[in-house]
């Protein structure tokens, strides 16, 4: 195995995704061909439709990938068990039909899972982990509070906080920014910014806004017509695939200072 | 305790709780027939009431995390509708189908037919869940797949014999009473086994708090758990409706209830509360079912009923809204 190989954490090759039928298969995305390496800060960009969640939950594995292959840790999620997997790659994501009852604490827990044993007894070191996470996303002054006392964007940390306490190299995000305004979108994407950067794991987010990802992201997959261009942000820009991104006579994209305007 | 000792002192007769004491501990009673009393009718009642207490409460809590709706009970998921479709079929069903009912004979015939029962009508519930995501939808299912069994319990009614027909009458009134202590064992067993299965979901249960999605990806063996988790509400449901008919409410109030008492909802605490919750509500209300100082007993279907839905309304105009 090449050096290059070791070092990813995702690793797709050709990979289709979308959802199989009884009769033939529906598309939603193909030969999506990514590398992540530890450390980086990856955004998924594409339009409504475009297949990002899809992408997301596939590589999750919730759903089955119609062809090709998905490797973390330089092996195939198909001779991962559950519970190996959970300890591998965990996800925050938007609109579950999660328990609003739960604490603050009692969520973030959950996210031991995968190390605890049958009754999810926690130890020493479990504690430590989630109380780590509380402090990383700067939800431990809310901790004991229950979820439908939070608001949106202290939500988001939390379901973050839960994911860190599951203590994965990976890292993927269902748009984590949707329903927040500005200074919480900009205060979630310096906390994915500093998980990835400061603890070295490997984050993806699929997102709408694209003008931070391509500022922050050391990576970005755009999707787009059924394909996924992966590249760094400035070398997308430069191929002119952001300017492609929405039909021209609705939004501009200008090169220069990374900025959409719309067409007047 | 208190509920358990009080429930065994009143009744038509009533006996001191001394001599209750006495009876239980083997020492002397004042008066023989009410150590026949306490022994062969009370006692086996008030485990009886613990038990449908307590499991049709955790069957409650087990729904309403499986479904993640606050809504969700034996009862209102249809499970109850399946039993007495399995109970009705079991005893009725014999002169509409021509067929002799007396085959599979005693508790364990009734007991499998009303298992049968609320596990199929789970089965489609599930079967319908996989492919609709909606809960509302899936509750709307239940009740439709309950009127539905009602229905066809309705024309089997028709064409059964009298006599046939006043023993599901009977059965569906509820009853805490009629069981020798041979039911009662194998009420309890069935109980333990469910309470065993739950025991063992305790970490898949909380894992479902947060949805599928996320259970799937904390490593949860998502369908074999699914699976159990309904395994063990059919055992307990099925049985208890089986021996004690449909009693309503229990299931879907008392976990509501705890939740008021206990700010949690981590189920390695709320299982055993709800257990302990369950019985008491149930002892409670079989002792006002029995009317102290009277002749009469009345359905225990319908105390649980009185007392239930107003408890329940009562949390809804409170709380504004329930959660699960």
């Amino acid at each position: 195995m090449s050096n290059e190989k070791q070092h990813s954490v995702l690793f797709t090759n050709r990979l289709s995704v979308g959802y199989s039928g009884s009769s033939s298969d529906v598309v939603v995305a193909s030969d999506i061909s990514i590398e992540l390496k530890k450390s980086q800060l990856v955004g998924l960009i594409g339009i409504n439709g475009s297949g990002k969640s899809t992408l997301l939950r596939t590589i999750a594995g919730l759903q089955e990938p119609l062809s090709g292959t998905i490797e973390i840790a330089g092996k195939s999620i198909t001779n991962y068990t559950p519970d190996i997997l959970a300890q591998s790659l965990s996800v925050v994501l938007t609109g579950q039909a999660i328990s609003k009852n739960l604490t603050v604490l009692e969520l973030v827990a959950l996210g031991r899972q995968p190390y605890t044993n049958w009754l999810g007894t926690l130890t020493d070191n479990d504690k430590s982990i989630i109380k780590y996470a509380l402090e990383a996303t700067e939800t431990l002054e809310f901790k004991d509070r229950k979820c439908y006392e939070l608001s949106d964007g202290q939500l988001q940390r939390v379901l973050i906080a839960r994911a860190l306490a599951q203590d994965t190299q990976l890292i993927l995000l269902d748009e984590p920014m949707t329903h927040l305004d500005l200074h919480h979108k900009a205060s979630i994407l310096q906390l994915l910014k500093s998980i990835a950067h400061e603890q070295g794991k490997t984050v993806l987010f699929s997102t709408h806004d694209i003008e931070y990802a391509l500022q922050l992201c050391d990576k970005v997959v755009v999707m787009q017509e059924g394909l996924a261009r992966f590249d760094t942000p400035q070398q997308l820009i430069e191929d002119g695939v952001i300017d492609g991104l929405f039909p021209s006579k609705t939004v501009l994209f200008d090169r220069e200072s990374i900025r959409f305007s719309i067409d007047k | 305790m208190v509920c358990f000792l009080a429930n065994l002192s009143l009744g038509s007769v009533a006996i001191p709780i001394k001599d209750v004491f006495a009876s239980l501990t083997g020492g002397e009673v004042s008066k023989s027939s009410w150590e026949f009393i306490i022994s062969d009718y009370r006692l086996p009642k008030a485990i009886t009431a613990i038990i449908t207490g307590a499991g049709l409460a955790v069957s409650g809590l087990l729904m309403q995390t499986l479904f993640r709706n606050p809504l969700a009970g034996p009862f209102v998921l249809g499970i109850s509708s399946g039993a007495s479709f399995g109970v009705a079929l079991y005893i009725l069903g014999g002169t509409a189908l021509g067929i002799s009912a007396g085959v599979l004979g005693g508790k364990w015939g009734l007991i499998a037919s009303a298992s049968l029962g609320s596990f199929g009508v789970l089965l489609i519930v599930l079967a319908v869940a996989s492919r609709i995501r909606d809960t509302m939808a899936l509750l709307i299912i239940g009740l439709m797949v309950g009127s539905l069994t009602s229905a066809v319990v309705s024309i089997l009614a028709y064409f059964s014999k009298a006599e046939e027909l006043q023993r599901y009458v009977f059965w569906s009134f509820g009853s805490l009473g009629d069981l020798s202590w041979q039911g009662v064992s194998i009420l309890t067993i069935c109980f333990t086994v469910g309470i065993l299965i739950s025991i063992f979901c305790l970490k898949s249960l909380n894992a479902f708090l947060l949805g599928d999605a996320y259970a799937k990806t904390l490593g949860i063996k998502h369908s074999r758990a699914r699976l159990l988790i309904i395994i063990a509400t059919s055992l307990l449901a099925g049985s208890i409706t089986a021996f004690a008919g449909p009693i309503a409410f229990v299931g879907l109030a008392v976990p509501h209830l705890v939740r008021q008492v206990i700010p949690t909802s981590n189920h390695i605490i709320l299982l055993p509360s709800v257990i302990l919750g369950g019985a008491i509500l149930m002892l409670v209300c079989d002792t006002i079912a029995q009317i102290p100082h009277s002749e009469f007993t009345l359905p225990i279907n319908a105390i649980t009923a009185i007392v239930g839905a107003p408890v329940v309304i009562w949390l809804l105009v409170r709380k504004k809204k329930l959660m699960f």
